[in-house]
């Protein structure tokens, strides 16, 4: 199939309007070659995403959530040929409001940074130099892209950590990472993120160093800037709960693929993977009295350089017999199962429903 | 409130059915400076600490970082030395065992700890690893220490033929698993557990919250279970204590804990915590904590949560407000607590909740 076939195939929510996405990702690969054989990081993934709207990741470690990020930022290191240091090969198409970035030079995709698009790391001591302070990190990035002078960048950083609640920012202005406290030192980071008012952000699991409440306040944070500027944002992270937060679109991957893609409304009520199930089945439940066991997924996620053929969740899941080995030769392909909701599954609609609806959802 | 009810926490208890019983426990750990290294300061990281456990429940302790739930797994393991109170296991002292004393006790008094990468040493067999137990108390077990330590590896659902391999070849889960069967070997009869799965994924989190079920009652197994994950404690626990900057501010069963806090910490850190449901996005009232939890140097006066708390009056900052038993089995810490019929009785009288 050719890409442009695959774009069109790109499903579209009805919530999502007529207008092109801002945020397009086409059959996205990301493969690192290594001694042991080709690490298949992400291996055929598309999704899109509205202005303004919010994308929640989710998966297991090695599933390739924080991969796809670093591709759409530019930050895999590419192979300047084939017998110098290995990077990543990195196929398929990104459209940043119709600009395609994966064909263009890192200069041009560097000069997108921090402006059109910016990143917030899940650890924000190793994400910040320890030499220089927060507000020089901060009036750095916004230097680039703003011709002002020092005094407007500096008065613009203390602004901005003001903004993400830094008590006394025109002090703490002048901090090193260090001073800083795990929680704030995140909300620095976001201040950083969000200086030049970037229209994507991507979060790679932005609260998951920190404690509930101040994982509370972060995720209202992004929630409140998010609606003040507009922005769209990607947010990576293996916590359901979060997602269920904050996403208005939710896609679940497993060994580099998508499983399941769908709005958060329909991932929650009605899922249709057996591994969301798994997901769900596997939390314990803050807003129940507990039920009988935690319904576990058996067995580890496999080796990103040994995928299984045909379903990559097929060795562990429980209704891979019901379709006749399909699971085990044929690699599903994302089909709707109701508008704006896909699933790449062999189980017909019929089984699928049957098992939600009478072993899965009671338990839960 | 009758003289009865303002009992201090746990002190009455039924002696003989408690495995451990914690008074007073105190953990500060000194800062020196200077050239005479002298005590500048003492980072008070467990400041008077009172519970017990008793034989076949689950006991946790929740709280944020840096509350002292760790170093309290740490005194009750002895792996650290209390600066003060009292620790007794079984009906005996150990507050202040030398390590040659401890060590038999050992048997008795394991550990899980957090981190399955960091556990275990990489240079060593899974055999030698959870055989070491057997080698260190000097203990043959029938039919040979190779075949105990393989029945252990079945026990937690390891492939006993890995007998011979080495940390590095498993994954996470499945080191989970190998610190879990060596803890196990002696047939220990209290598992003290530091976070056992909160370096895990999901679903291998799942898978180990169920083998710790299937074990405790296949070997009849008390749990004391430290974690910061809400959603687990819930899961597993029968009775919860709720930590705040070294000391307990709320103590009881799960159900009742989760069902109607009563200290407004726990009821700020309760509607923190993501829930995976979409309809209840609307629905939720979110108690936003300001600020940052205080540095445990130089903890606030009186009631510790008293400068983030939206409850807090002129008491909360003079006096400390005792742990007491305000319900029946619940036990709070707080001079203005939450769900309780009864406020006025402590908003006007101040003095009735004193000891």
């Amino acid at each position: 199939m050719t890409t442009s076939a695959l774009r069109d195939l790109v499903i579209r929510h009805p919530g999502q309007g007529e207008e092109q996405p801002f945020l397009e990702v086409v059959d996205l690969r990301v493969h690192f070659p290594t001694d042991d054989g080709l690490v298949k990081s992400v291996d055929g993934l598309s999704f899109a995403l509205d202005r303004g709207k919010t994308l929640g990741i989710v998966g297991e470690s090695g599933s390739g959530k924080s991969v796809t990020s670093l591709a759409i930022m530019g930050l895999h290191t590419r192979p300047a040929s084939e017998q110098t240091r290995p990077g990543a090969q990195l196929s398929g198409e990104i459209y940043l409001d119709g600009d395609e970035l994966l064909g263009k030079t890192p200069e041009y995709v560097r000069s997108l940074r921090g402006k059109r698009m910016a990143m917030i790391f899940q650890d924000p001591l190793s994400a910040m130099n320890p030499y220089y302070t927060v507000g020089q990190q901060i009036i750095e990035a916004y230097r680039i892209h703003n011709p002002v002078n020092k005094k407007v960048a500096r008065k613009h950083a203390i602004d901005m950590l003001g903004r993400v609640g830094i008590p006394e920012p025109s002090r703490r202005v002048d901090a090193y990472p260090h001073q800083f406290s795990g929680g704030m030192r995140q909300r620095a980071m976001i201040a950083m993120a969000l200086s030049c008012d970037p229209d994507l952000l991507m979060a790679d699991e932005p609260t998951t160093a920190l404690d509930v409440t101040v994982q509370a306040q972060i995720l209202d944070l992004i929630r409140d800037l998010q609606s003040e500027f507009n922005s769209s944002v990607v947010l990576i992270t293996h916590d359901l709960g979060v997602v269920a937060e904050l996403a208005d679109d939710v896609l679940v991957m497993y060994a580099g693929r998508a499983m399941e893609y769908g709005s958060a409304e329909q991932l929650f009520n009605r899922p249709a993977h057996p591994y969301t199930w798994g997901l769900l089945g596997s939390m314990p439940r803050f807003d129940r009295t507990r039920s009988e066991r935690l319904l576990a997924i058996k067995g580890s996620p496999p080796s990103l350089i040994n995928v299984p053929p045909g379903c990559p969740f097929h060795p562990r899941c429980e209704y891979a017999a019901r379709n006749g080995g399909l699971s085990e030769d044929i690699r599903p392909e994302l089909v709707a199962v109701e508008p704006g909701h896909t699933v790449a599954c062999h189980l017909s609609q019929t089984d699928r429903e049957q098992i939600w609806e009478h072993e899965i959802a009671p338990k839960l | 409130m009758t003289a009865s009810t303002q009992k201090p926490a746990e002190a009455g208890a039924e002696q003989d059915s408690d495995l451990i019983i914690v008074e007073g426990l105190i953990k500060h750990f000194p800062i020196r400076a200077g050239i005479l290294r002298r005590q500048v300061a003492a980072v008070q990281a467990v400041d008077g600490v009172n519970f017990s456990v008793k034989r076949g429940e689950t006991f946790s302790i929740v709280g944020e970082s840096g509350c002292g739930k760790s170093t309290t797994a740490r005194l009750l393991t002895r792996l650290l030395e209390p600066t003060a109170g009292k620790i007794t296991f079984e009906g005996r002292d150990i507050s202040h065992l030398k390590d040659g004393a401890m060590r038999p006790l050992r048997r008795d008094l394991q550990m899980i700890f957090q981190d399955p990468y960091s556990s275990l040493n990489p240079r060593h067999t899974v055999g030698k690893i959870v055989g070491a137990p057997f080698r260190i108390q000097g203990v043959n077990p029938p039919g040979g220490v190779k075949k105990a330590v393989q029945d252990l590896l079945a026990a937690v659902g390891l492939n006993p033929e890995h007998y011979n391999r080495y940390p590095h070849e498993f994954s996470g889960g499945q080191r989970q698993r190998i610190g879990i069967a060596r803890t196990l070997a002696l047939r220990p009869r209290l598992i003290v557990a530091d976070e056992p799965v909160s370096a895990l994924d999901v679903s291998i989190q799942a898978q180990i919250i169920n083998l710790l079920e299937d074990l405790q009652s296949e070997f009849d197994l008390t749990y004391v279970i430290i974690a910061h994950d809400l959603s687990v404690v819930r899961y597993v626990s029968d009775r919860v204590a709720v930590m705040y900057l070294g000391k307990i501010v709320e103590l009881t069963d799960a159900e009742a804990l989760y069902g109607a806090p009563m200290h407004p910490y726990t009821v700020a850190l309760m509607s923190a915590v993501p829930v995976p449901d979409t309809r209840r996005r609307q629905e939720r009232e979110r108690i936003l904590l300001s600020g940052d939890v205080p540095s445990p140097i130089s903890p606030p006066p009186a009631c510790r949560f008293h400068t983030r708390c939206w409850k807090a009056q002129e008491i909360c900052r003079t006096e400390e407000p005792p742990l007491v038993e305000l319900l029946p089995r619940h036990h709070v810490a707080c001079h203005f607590p939450e769900n309780y019929p009864d406020q006025a009785v402590n908003a006007t009288s101040p003095e009735a909740s004193l000891r």
